[in-house]
Parts: C-alpha cells; structure tokens; sequence
C-alpha cells in the first residue's frame, strides 16, 4: 500500500512537474498532445505514400523539426509584441506578395516564390497569418458586431491579398487566405442576413468570377463537376482518387498495401492527394480516426479561444481553428471528390514543410495569446 | 484601462463570441459528416465497384501470340520459321496524342512520314488497350536511338516477338507466299481475340491460304502494372499470382516441294521472265512452282518500306506477278497433243493416215492463206511425226474438221478454261473459247478461221503454266486426275501427329479406246526423238521423255512470209517459249511445264530448263549450272 501510494505520488509529481514546464514554455498540453497524435499517425502514413522512400521521410521528420522550432519560439512572444507587429507583418507581406508578381520566381507555371538568396520564401504563406492577425487587430478595440464602414475595411484588408495571390495563380491559397479574413468577421458578429447576402451576391458573382478565370482553373471545375470527361487529363487527379479510397473498403488493403498508391496510380499520393491512401491502406475507419483526431484539436482550439480575454487574442484563436477545419475540409471534400481540385495539403498529414511550418507557427502564435492571459482568481 | 466602460460589452461581446463559436461548431460538424458519409458512400456502399475499378488498374491481360506453324519441304527442310525480332509497339490507350507521337517517331526516323497515315487508321480501328506494331523489326541501332528518347514516349514500347523468316529468301516466294503487319483491312476479316499480340498475318500464296492452319490459338497472361504501365513483379513485399492461359502454336505444314528441285528450276529460269510447275501425276503433289523474277518474302515480314515496294511493283519485269497460277498466254504448238487427242476421240482422224503438208492451209472456198512455221511443208505426215515435227497444216486440217465444240470438250476435260484448284489461292482460269463465249463477251459469231488457229494453240486460247503442267500430268496417267497440292501432311501441334493428306482425285477422263493415250504419247515421245522438235536439247537423257515444245505468238505479222522473227523484233514482242513434258515417258515421275515470256523458241529455250529438273529429281543431279542464254539465230526456221 505504502509502495502504491508512493507511486502515486511520484506519478503526479511527474505530472505537475511536466505541467510545470507546459506553462513555462507556454505551451498548452492537450492542443500539443491533439496535434503530436495527428502529426505521428501523419509520419505513419507518409512512409507508406512516399513508396516506402525512408529518405523524404526522413526530409519530413527534418521539417517537422524546424516547425516546431518555430512554434516554441512563437509561444514565447507576449500578445502586446504580437499586436503591435500585426500590421508591420501584414504590410511586409502585401509588400512581398507585390514582389512576387514583379519579380518571383515560377514554379509549375505560377509564379509563387521569392528567390532570397539563401532560400525561398512563399509570402502567400505568411499571409495565412497576416491576413486574420491584421483583421484581428483592426477590430480589437471597436465595438462588436462590426459596423458597414469597418466591414468594407475589413473587406479591402483581406481582398488585396487575395487578389494578389489568386493573380500568381494560386487558387488553393487564395481561398484559404479569403477564409481566414472571413473566419475573423464572422467570429466578430457578422450579421446572418449579411451573411447570407453576401452567399447570394457569391453566387450571382460566379459568372464574373468565371470570365477573369485561368483555364487551368476553368478546366479543374469543368473537370470536377464531370471527372470521366477527361479521363487520362485533368479528371484522372479526382477518378484514380476515388478509385483508391472506394477500393479500401472498412478496413483497407492494409498499410503500404494499396495497389493505387504503390503503383501510382494515384497522383500526388504523398503530398495533395494522401487522404486517399489513407482510405486505400487504412479503409474507411483510417479515414474517421483523422476526422475524429481533427475535430479534437479544433475543439481545443476554439475552447482556447472562448477562453481568451479580449478582443484581438478571441478573434485571432478562433479564427485558426476555423481556418485549421477550413484546410481539413477543402482536402478531403477535394480528395473525396464534393470539392473541385484545388492545390490545399491535408493539414499536418502532407508532405511538405511549408504548410507544416504555417500551421504550427500558428499554433505557437495561439499558445502565446492562450498562456500570457492574466490568470484571475488563481 | 477602459475597464469600467467596457464591463457590459466585454461580456456581451463574449457572449456573441461563443454563440458564433457554437454556430461555427455545429456547422463544421455537418461538414465533416458530409465528409464522412461521402466516405461511407465511396468505402461501403460503392466498395465492390471501385475494387474493381482498382484491380483492373493494375491488372493488365497481356496477349500470348501463338508461335506460327512452321513450313517444312517433302525432305524436312524449313522454308518459313519463327525468329525473334524487336518490334515497336504502340498502346493507344497510354497515348494521349497519337498524330503528335507518330509524328515525334518520324522525327527520330524511327517512322517513314508515308506510314503514318495508314498507321493512325490502323491504331483506329483497333482496341485501345492491345498493342498495335508501329516496326516489326528495327536494327540494333534504331533500339538505342528509340532508348534515347524512351522517356519522351510514354505507351510506345520495343517488344521481343517472333517474326517469320524465311531462309531460303526469293526462292519459292510465289508458292509460299508472306506474312506482313496486320492492316486495318485484316481486323475486318479476323477475330481479334485470335490476333491479340499478334503482329503478323499470312498475305499470299501459303501462308494466306493456310493461314487459319498455321496461325495457331492465342492465350494470354494477367500481369499487375503501375500506372506507367509497367509491369511489376511484386506490391510490397508480395510476390503477385494471376492467371494465365498458354497460347497453342500453329500447325506445321509439310510440302510437296521439293526445295532441291525448286533451286535448280529458279537457277534453270535464269533471268528469264517465265515459270515452271512440274507436279507428280500420281498424286497431284506440286513438286517445284517457280516464277521469275522474284523477290524475297523477307522483305515484307520486317516491314516492307514504302521505297521497296514501290520498286517491286513499278519494276516492268513484274516480279509480284506470280505467272505460274496467274499468267495466261496462248500455249502455242503444247496444245496439239491434245488436238490430236479429241481427233481420235471422235474418230475424225486415224493415227497411221498421212496428210500431205505443203506448208500452207487454206479453208475451203477461202483464199486467205495458214502458213506453216516451215515455208516448204513437212511432206507426207502422219499423227506422229505431225506431233513430233509440229506440223501446223496437219492440225490446222485437224481442227478444221473437229469444230470448236468438240475441241472445247476435249480441251475442258484436260482443264483448261477452269481452275485446277490448286491449295493456294489467286489462279486464274485462263480462257477456253467457244461460241456460246464469243457470243457472250463481243457479241459475234464464231468465225471459221478462228477454230483453225485454236488448232495450233493460238487465237482466243489462254492457258497458265500450272493449268499446262495439270494437263501433262493427266495424259501420263492415261486420265487419272489430282488436284494439284503443295501441302501433303500437317503436324497438329498439341499431339505431334503428323496427319497426312489424301491425293484429292478429279473427275477421271475416260476415252473411248484407251489406246488413244498411247497413240498421242508414242506422238510426244517421238518430239524427243531423232527428226523430233526437240531432240537437240534433250539429247543425253538417260530416260525415255514424252513431250511438247511450243513457240507462242505474240504480236501478229498479219500474213507473214516467215513467223521466225528471233532478235530481229523487240524483246517484249518476241515469241513466247512453252515446253510440256512428262518422263519417264513408260512409267511417269514427273509432269512439267515451261513457260518463257518472250523466250523465243520452246525447243531451244524452255526444253533444257526442263531437262535440269528431270535430272534434279529422277536422277538427283542437282546441277544448278544456269542454261545459256540461248537465242535463236536470225533467218533460221524454227518450229512453233
């Protein structure tokens, strides 16, 4: 009994003594725990979608590191530093994004890269946080819900980078960008009838949207709005995916077992299109997990957020919990075949250290805003 | 702070938060169910459609060709076997663009720009998913040149695959025929299952006409590709399994042929435009079935170019046209052996009764004048020496007195004016012309004067060489007639049975006295005799020959002194040479018939091509020494 007891003990000592270090780090434990599980049940799978090719597993595991890195280091930055930077880092970004159309570097035909010398840089990147930091900040001392005249800023601060990046063309991260500015205003209290007005005059927009769009682009929703059209071109993306997450089944055809992806029938298996080998290998079941695993870590999120103390750390958390599901939907809904293709990576699944060192830079940047709170009645 | 102004707002401003964090919440919970029942959707309820979308994937049905039968001669010696051979192959279904690609072949000269129309049809008409040959042979050179550039082509693949060959070359090429690549007309006529993987397709002669004997049963074989289409042994760490069904090989063939004897008629031929069948008469058995020039089937099986053909079928000498079953010309004196049959068959002439030849014929109450190949005549001649000297006056009376009626009956029972059935495809049947014919084809009666030069083999009478070589082979045999074969035996190729043919027997020809084949033989017989038309170039035989010469006119001098016009006319106007002749003459072996395109004159030109295969196959002398070049001396008379 003694030796239970002190066993016990010693556990939650082991256990305060690791919450200890959580708080000075400034990290938050379940979101960190929520994320680990999706980012190893990630690396599990990337082995098998990259052919069993241990070197970019290894490359992974590289970036994974340096994107933690850079969550730690985030998490230390007090929220005061982060708002008084928002519109230097949301004006550096618009700066670059100018740069990129004058003079970036192309890759696949879109002109996304700035060359810096040492290394590349994606300001489209940076502005997956610029642009709801800088939305953020705008209202974080006007009263909510926001008025016409803050809407319509609101409006030009996330359409201006938009633009520019759909004009690269990215469609992918514009969308995302949108959504991110978009998550901000209607976390701020956008009025319903606004919203639903502004889905109408979507709507009526498309036909405009349409004329001004890249044919690639016209050809992707063409495509997906009737895949078998163009079997061996533009449709094969959404057939051979459908293809391999049919074929899984329950349970799958077990890991690094999928004929799709082994054999390649599945393009981008190890990047865009890996929620398809998860069906194919890991079958239906595989694939809820991650679902299950995703709504986790944005339910922590956006508890973290109805647990912040003002304005600009709420908006912000919980715009990222709605940009993480954003990212998760527009994949698999494109994966699965109800979205048409655009270029988005399964959130810390995909291979790739942008996208990684994005997303946790934002969790950093939300750990910061949730662990410097003022802690009252403690 | 703004604290106390701010109290109320902060936590209504709270409040609004977290209902929008619940709205937002639920919402994203609909949207990741949208999600999951897409899923279920796909995983559960569409399961066993996309396994099978998945599996036919990676499972790609690669065609077994058969191995093509191979030909044998009556030794045992191949004439048409199987090597490998690396083929360019197309799939259309892994090529997007396929003019693009043709055209990017063209540009690595790998492509002729004339193929690739026919090509393009060709891909077409075929299914998408089997491999169509672009080249059915490349060099050693053009498999690195393609490997080069291998990456640039995807669904366009060098294959190993057997191709026929021919090692003999030119030699038989009119009896044996070729294989070539399959066109867009062959898919109309076959079953394509049959021909999946299979490249080429019998064309001509044997292999067209057995081709359904020879080309065997394909079988096929489930290969797991990757999207390349590339065939991988294992997924993962397993080695994969699949069913296979082994192809069946052709039939052999074995020929009556006799590839010896075949050398030493085409060496005999020299460069002569002309042919030999020589046939056994006691079975129909085609011993040697040569036409000159020739070319060699090779040529064709390796994807004949388009300069190539062009030469051989513009070429004025006609090496294409096989002019033993499909050249008819007028066969001259050979026919008066035959006249003579159908005078004693219908008892207007008796073989010991004289006929005066003063070297010309007139018909009664006419003036216009039949000369005789000699100017002053032959004298007193009886059926015989009419034979033997080939006296035009004897039978100009002959046919005369006979009609054209009784000269098509007896003519027809012999085969001529029909085909002979011979197994390979493409005979003509010559003309045997009556006035029911005439009537038919020009509208007009028989003329009188015309039955007087069917008498001697000229006029409206066409026969071919194979139909001559038929005829001789049925007056050795005193009537006895066999379709004439290549093919004696086949080999199945699953059991190995060699399964002989029967000799196919025709309607014999029945005369009224037998002794009549005697009384015409013993006539043949004397032609090689002393004082006989072609007893110069036989002497030396070592065996009694029956035969015929025959010196066929080509172009008319209307009514000409003198017929001999030898090197003094152009070659294309010169006479035809003709030669029949069976031997031994008492117990025949072998029937032949020799025919020169403006040879001149039969005796001294087409008998001693037949007396090298005489010797060739009664005696084995395989002297492949070509004749000289005999031409007849100007001025000299020369009979027909």
């Amino acid at each position: 009994m003694l030796f239970e007891e002190d066993q016990l003990s010693a556990t939650r000592r082991t256990l305060s003594a690791s919450s200890r270090i959580m708080r000075r780090l400034h990290l938050d434990g379940p979101l960190l725990a929520c994320v680990g599980v999706v980012i190893i049940y990630g690396l599990f799978v990337l082995y098998s979608a990259t052919g069993q090719n241990f070197g970019q597993w290894a490359n992974q595991l590289e970036r994974l590191g340096l994107a933690l890195f850079t969550l730690l280091i985030l998490a230390q930055i007090p929220p005061a530093w982060l708002k008084r930077l928002t519109p230097v880092i949301y004006g550096l970004g618009v700066l670059l994004l100018i740069a990129v159309a004058l003079v970036g570097t192309s890759s696949k035909g879109a002109q996304r890269w700035l060359n810096l010398g040492l290394f590349r840089f994606q300001p489209s990147e940076m502005m997956k946080l610029g642009v709801p930091m800088m939305c953020a900040w705008y209202l974080r001392e006007r009263p909510l819900p926001p008025s016409v005249r803050d809407l319509l800023t609101l409006g030009v601060i996330v359409l201006v980078p938009t633009a520019l990046i759909a004009k690269q063309p990215d469609l992918g991260t514009a969308i995302l960008i949108a959504a991110a500015g978009f998550s901000v205003i209607f976390l701020a209290g956008l009025s319903i009838w606004v919203l639903v007005s502004g889905i109408a005059v979507t709507g009526a927009a498309v036909p405009v949207a349409w004329h001004f769009m890249h044919d690639y682009q016209k050809q992707r929703i063409i495509t997906f709005l009737d895949p078998s059209r163009d079997a061996l071109g533009a449709g094969y993306h959404t057939i051979q995916s459908q293809i391999a997450i049919g074929s899984g089944g329950l349970f799958g055809k077990g890991w690094t077992h999928g004929s799709q992806a082994q054999l390649e029938f599945l393009p981008e298996r190890s990047t865009d299109f890996i929620f398809a080998v998860i069906g194919e290998e890991l079958g239906f079941l595989g694939q809820m997990l991650l679902l299950l695993l995703y709504l986790l870590v944005i339910a922590r999120i956006l508890y973290m957020a109805s647990e912040a103390q003002d304005t600009y750390a709420r908006l912000m958390c919980g715009s990222l919990g709605l940009t993480f599901f954003v990212y998760a939907f527009v994949n698999t809904g494109m994966v699965s075949g109800i979205l048409p293709v655009v270029g988005v990576p399964l959130p810390l699944v995909s291979y790739g250290g942008t996208s990684m060192v994005t997303l946790l830079a934002g969790f950093g940047i939300l750990m910061s805003l949730y662990r410097h709170r003022k802690l009252v009645g403690s | 702070m703004r604290r106390s102004a701010r109290i109320k707002d902060h936590w209504g401003e709270q409040r609004l938060f977290v209902g929008r964090i619940l709205f937002a919440l639920v919402g994203l919970i609909m949207l990741m169910g949208l999600v999951g029942a897409r899923l279920f959707w796909l995983q559960i309820i569409k399961h066993s459609y996309y396994a099978e979308l998945s599996q036919g994937n990676r499972v790609r049905t690669d065609p077994l060709p058969p191995d093509r039968g191979v030909i044998y001669d009556r030794n045992g010696t191949v004439i048409a076997e199987n090597l490998p051979a690396y083929q360019l192959e197309l799939t259309p279904e892994l090529v997007a663009q396929v003019p693009e690609t043709l055209q990017r072949l063209v540009d690595i000269h790998l492509l002729e720009p004339e193929q690739v129309p026919a090509l393009d049809r060709l891909i077409k008409s075929s299914r998408p998913f089997q491999s169509i040959p672009l080249r059915l042979s490349l060099s050693e050179e053009e498999i690195g040149r393609f490997a080069v550039h291998q990456h640039e082509f995807r669904g366009v693949e060098i294959a190993t695959r057997l191709a026929r060959w021919y090692p003999f070359g030119p030699s038989a090429v009119h009896a044996l025929g070729y294989v070539g690549a399959i066109s867009d007309e062959d898919l109309k006529h076959i079953d394509r299952d049959d021909y999946a993987g299979s490249s080429q397709i019998g064309k001509i002669g044997l292999e067209a006409s057995y081709e359904s004997v020879l080309h065997g049963v394909a079988g096929y074989r489930q290969v797991v590709v990757n999207a390349q289409g590339k065939r991988v042994e294992r997924v993962g760490n397993e080695f994969i399994q699949l069913e296979t069904k082994p192809a069946h090989a052709g039939n052999d063939l074995y020929l009556a042929l006799d590839m010896k004897v075949q050398k030493v008629a085409e060496a005999a031929l020299g460069n002569h435009r002309g042919a030999v069948v020589a046939i056994d008469p006691n079975n129909g058995d085609v011993i040697a079935l040569a036409s000159t020039p020739t070319y060699d089937a090779n040529l064709f099986t390796r994807g004949i170019s388009t300069k190539d053909y062009s030469q051989l079928r513009d070429d004025p000498d006609k090496p294409l046209l096989n002019r033993a079953l499909r050249g008819a010309y007028p066969p001259g004196s050979t026919v008066k052996p035959m006249m003579a049959l159908a005078g004693l068959e219908f008892g207007v002439i008796d073989p010991k009764a004289t006929r005066l030849c003063q070297g010309v014929y007139t018909l009664p109450g006419s003036s216009h004048p039949y000369r005789d190949w000699k100017k002053n005549g032959h004298g007193s001649v009886d059926m015989s020496r009419a034979i033997a000297t080939s006296c035009d006056v004897y039978f100009y009376g002959l046919a005369q007195v006979l009609g054209i009626d009784r000269i098509h009956d007896t003519m027809s029972k012999l085969g001529f004016g029909t085909n002979t059935g011979i197994d390979i495809g493409g005979e003509r049947p010559g003309l045997m012309p009556s006035p029911e014919w005439k009537k038919k084809t020009y509208k007009q009666a028989w003329f009188p004067g015309e039955t007087i030069i069917v008498g001697i083999g000229q006029g409206y009478l066409l026969a071919t060489p194979l139909q001559l070589a038929h005829a001789v082979a049925v007056i050795a045999t005193h009537g006895k007639s066999f379709k004439p074969r290549l093919v004696t035996a086949e080999r199945d190729a699953s059991t190995g049975k060699i399964n002989p043919h029967e000799p196919e027997k025709m309607a014999e020809v029945t005369l009224n006295e037998p002794q009549y084949w005697d009384d015409i033989i013993k006539g043949m017989v004397a032609v090689t005799e002393a004082g006989g038309t072609a007893f110069g170039p036989l002497r030396g035989a070592t065996y009694k020959i029956a035969a015929k010469t025959g010196t066929a006119q080509v172009f008319s001098l209307g009514t000409r002194d003198n017929d001999n016009h030898g090197n003094a006319l152009p070659e294309r106007l010169r006479n035809h040479a003709l030669f029949i002749a069976f031997a031994p003459a008492d117990d025949p072996k072998l029937a032949i018939a020799v025919f020169i395109e403006n040879g001149g004159h039969g005796g001294t030109v087409a008998a001693p091509i037949a007396k090298h295969i005489f010797d060739a196959f009664l005696l084995g002398k395989y002297d492949e020494a070509p004749v000289a070049d005999v031409k007849p001396e100007a001025g000299v008379e020369e009979p027909r």
